[in-house]
């Protein structure tokens, strides 16, 4: 199972679910991506949602590092293969968690 | 609402990770400022903080200050503490003030509603140019660099074309 859980108060989840499909497609799978929505800080800390977007592939963080980072209503930081900060996870992140 | 084109800059006194307090008064002399709403946390910040530190410090000789403001609410957002702030400075090497607006008066006055979002005021502290720095947060796929552009316009005596664009980043944390 393929989850994207973002927070609409920051912009990069379109992106990321953009790269997500266009990754899935390349891989040659169909697999649906479950969206949710986090709106509120109760609800962040609940799901240990570390910032927005968030993808899990059968519950396993495809960012381990910055899994554990304080559940919380923000833009997560993710980190290319270059060192360069990005909003949203590297294709190389998304292809290695989903092999 | 962010300001609209040709409004003053509103006045400000605040605390800098320099130790000391700045206020819009202090930069009189400069030819340009450039206030800029920022934060520690973002990622949209953090991705376009390099470039900022060059065009500080690039055209600080040519009498352009840049003041990056952290108006976020620390209480949510504890990465974005003044003493965040001081550590943040010093690892990056910060080439233009950085100042807390704990209140969020300044950002409220301003109208801002993103991290990083830049207001840039000609010698008369009028804003000429609102909006991104330049047009991608990914350092090679920039086309268009807002921000330069306008600056080297509003020296050469010109206009900033374009004068807004729409500023891509974290949302500013309001306190509730």
């Amino acid at each position: 199972m393929i989850e994207l859980l973002y927070w609409d108060g920051c912009p990069s989840y379109p992106e990321a679910r953009a790269l997500l499909e266009q990754v899935l497609a390349d891989l040659g799978r169909n697999d649906e991506i479950s969206l949710r929505e986090v709106k509120t800080q109760d609800e962040a800390g609940r799901l240990r949602f570390p910032g927005s977007p968030t993808i899990r592939i059968d519950g396993l963080d495809i960012d381990p590092e910055g899994a554990s980072a304080r559940p919380a209503l923000t833009c997560r930081i993710y980190h290319l293969p270059d060192g360069r900060v990005s909003p949203v996870p590297s294709r190389e992140q998304m292809e290695a968690a989903l092999r | 609402m962010s300001i609209a084109l040709g409004s003053e800059a509103p006045f400000f006194e605040l605390p800098g990770v320099d130790g000391y307090d700045h206020s819009l008064d202090e930069y009189a002399d400069a030819k340009l400022l450039v206030l800029v709403q920022s934060c520690n946390h973002c990622p949209y910040v953090q991705a376009w903080e390099g470039r900022l530190i060059a065009i500080a410090g690039d055209e600080a000789y040519m009498g352009v200050r840049v003041v990056a403001v952290n108006s976020n609410d620390v209480g949510n957002y504890p990465e974005d503490s003044f003493e965040e702030m001081k550590k943040r400075a010093a690892k990056q090497g910060f080439s233009f003030d950085y100042l807390f607006d704990e209140s969020q008066e300044l950002a409220r006055t301003l109208g801002a509603e993103r991290t990083p979002e830049v207001f840039l005021f000609d010698e008369e502290r009028k804003l000429r140019y609102h909006g991104a720095i330049d047009d991608s947060r990914d350092t090679t796929a920039v086309t268009r660099n807002y921000l330069q552009d306008a600056i080297d316009a509003l020296l050469a005596g010109g206009t900033p074309d374009p004068a807004e664009t729409p500023a891509v980043g974290c949302t500013v944390k309001w306190k509730h």
